[in-house]
């Protein structure tokens, strides 16, 4: 029983330590070496990257893209909530219209990230209709600014804070909002009162799917932000490619993923102590 | 305050269509103010919902829903002075039972909060418990706080859907008496949905029985029990004995050896078999013309053997007339 179970567990023990422990543990010491005279690793072993961390313009940036993505999240949950609890209530329809919220998933991201920058841009589709009816006479700078990078976040991430509300929600008894109306809530208070405090675990899942990857976003602050939108993401990609810092980008690496994980064990700390 | 010339609820001809399905069908009622009403039908007759449509969260197709005379059927469950005791009881689970109980006088801005609320919670025996979650209450201890929930409110009309079904069946009896001595003690219109007719013959002041979403009856439980209007309410309530299209209860069906004398109906029979109950002999008869016929007689009026001739008979005035229908 043992060995059939080591043997069914074996290939994604494999796929983990290849694809998930290994580039950490190589992220993890390059951070901790010397940035070679052309670029690349050399020795000696140093905590100069860490250091350098200090700098208030690389916390000023690490600030700037959590409140980005903070501001992300939370516009996922205001759009994502009514939207699951909307899906919960779709009857018939529930399936397509869990396929529609799916649906982005079939394109590359890059591709939709793309049609963004053709609709937002000066000559693009909203201004240009927007001029011709009359509304404005200068295009509007829709692109090219941190409004611009939270709406392209919000737009990647929406379906990762629908499903896990849905799924909560979805999970409830059907009867606790009704038996809500009966005692006298109107529709906001049960969802506040009754709808979002047992949808709880799935409105942080939610959060945390949405806030993580959009901390570490580079493609959408890159495309949508123009550059001028520099996130941490961006700053990692920066010095490993222009820059051609490697440890120094490995070391904004590890605190990223140092600071998530912090994040992560505080709540669900909270959360384990909460059930008891 | 209340106008005393219109029934507490009424119910004019309301029917809830489904495509290809009348789950509710033009069904009429009156409920008089104080009074414990039961509506009694098997499962799928549409009695939840007609309690549903009462409550608010399903609408009519058609007819009106009336409560004191003023038509609420167009209103939101928020905007009707009954409330619904759920089947499941549908507390909230991450709010105390305090607080469940609380919840809908909050929602009012009951000022008097504290008071109303220590009052309910010593009517249903719960003091001291207020603090505990759903989850770390008896099943009958859920019950009571979702009917604590409700009363406090003083809603106009209680609906109680199968109350009793989620007990454990020994504690079910136990939990009937005390909800009827509830009623009577708060006096609010209770009416209470089941499918089980001990429960409605033993709660109820009026039964209302339905078939497939359309009333069959409405009576007392003794004129439902012995004066049924349809075959359907007859074997509803209880076993019935059909001999020559006439019925006859089984606790009306007694048995002798010899013939019985002319004011009484007779018919021989074979005994076939006999059952010891405790409280009643169970005899199982058959007819010459092979029907079966059950007999519940006292022990204390002696046995039969199986196999033996005997006279079944019964008084005319516990005959079950019905009129032939055509199904």
């Amino acid at each position: 029983m043992t060995r059939l179970r080591l043997l069914f567990l074996a290939p994604s023990a494999v796929l983990l330590a290849v694809l998930l422990a290994a580039p950490i543990a190589i992220v993890a010491v390059s951070s901790a070496l010397t940035r070679g005279t052309y670029g690349g690793l050399g020795l000696p072993w140093t905590i100069e990257n860490y250091a350098r961390l200090l700098d208030p313009l690389y916390a000023w940036i690490l600030l700037r893209s959590a409140a980005l993505a903070g501001a992300a999240t939370l516009l996922c949950l205001l759009v994502g909530f009514p939207m699951a609890l909307f899906l919960t209530r779709a009857g018939r329809r529930r399936n397509l219209c869990l396929c529609l919220v799916m649906l982005p998933f079939w394109t590359s991201f890059l591709v939709r990230t793309y049609a963004w920058m053709f609709l937002l841009r000066d000559t693009g589709l909203v201004n240009t209709v927007l001029q011709s009816v009359g509304l404005i006479r200068d295009p509007l700078p829709l692109l090219y600014n941190d409004g611009a990078v939270v709406l392209g976040l919000v737009y990647g991430y929406l379906p990762f804070m629908i499903l896990p509300i849905y799924a909560a929600l979805e999970r409830l008894d059907p009867s606790l909002a009704e038996a809500s109306a009966d005692l006298g809530a109107r529709p906001w208070t049960t969802v506040t009162l009754v709808l979002a405090p047992l949808a709880w675990p799935g409105i942080l899942a939610g959060c945390l799917l949405v806030f993580i990857p959009c901390l570490g976003a580079y493609l959408t602050p890159d495309l949508l932000g123009g550059g001028k939108s520099v996130m941490v993401g961006n700053l990692v990609q920066n010095q490993f490619t222009n820059a051609r810092d490697w440890p120094f980008g490995s070391a904004v690496s590890v605190a990223l993923l140092a600071l998530v994980m912090l994040l992560l064990l505080t709540l669900l700390r909270r959360r384990a102590e909460e059930l008891l | 305050m209340y106008n005393m010339d219109h029934p507490v609820l009424e119910l004019r001809g309301v029917s809830r269509h489904y495509p290809g399905h009348r789950a509710v069908d033009d069904v009429s009622l009156q409920l008089e103010r104080g009074v414990l009403f039961t509506l009694l039908g098997p499962s799928g007759c549409g009695k939840t919902t007609t309690l549903r449509l009462i409550g608010g969260f399903e609408s009519p197709t058609g007819g009106e829903i009336l409560l004191n005379g003023a038509r609420i059927d167009a209103r939101k469950p928020y905007h009707r002075n009954v409330s619904t005791v759920f089947q499941n009881y549908a507390l909230f689970p991450h709010l105390s039972a305090g607080e469940n109980i609380a919840f809908g006088l909050r929602r009012r801005g009951a000022r008097d909060l504290e008071r109303r609320l220590a009052a309910v919670v010593e009517l249903v025996q719960l003091a001291g418990k207020e603090s505990r979650r759903p989850a770390q209450l008896s099943g009958g201890e859920r019950q009571r706080v979702a009917l604590a929930r409700s009363l406090v409110l003083e809603p106009d009309v209680l609906l109680l859907d199968e109350p009793l079904s989620a007990l454990d069946p020994k504690l079910r009896r136990q939990v009937r008496e005390e909800l009827k001595s509830l009623q009577r003690r708060v006096g609010i219109t209770f009416l209470l949905v089941t499918h089980d007719q001990e429960e409605a013959l033993s709660l109820s002041d009026r039964i209302a029985v339905m078939n497939r979403g359309r009333l069959e009856q409405v009576g007392t439980p003794e004129e439902v029990y012995l004066k049924p209007r349809t075959r359907f309410v007859a074997g509803f309530l209880g076993a019935v004995n059909w001999i020559d299209d006439v019925g006859v209860r089984p606790e009306a069906t007694r048995i002798s050896a010899a013939p019985p004398g002319p004011e009484v109906r007779s018919v021989a029979a074979t005994v076939e078999s006999s059952v010891f109950l405790g409280h009643c002999l169970q005899v199982r008869a058959r007819l010459a013309d092979g029907a079966a016929v059950v007999s519940e007689i006292s022990r204390l009026g002696g046995s039969f053997r199986d196999g033996e001739a005997v006279h079944l008979w019964w008084r005319p005035q516990d005959e079950l007339r019905l009129p032939t229908e055509t199904e």
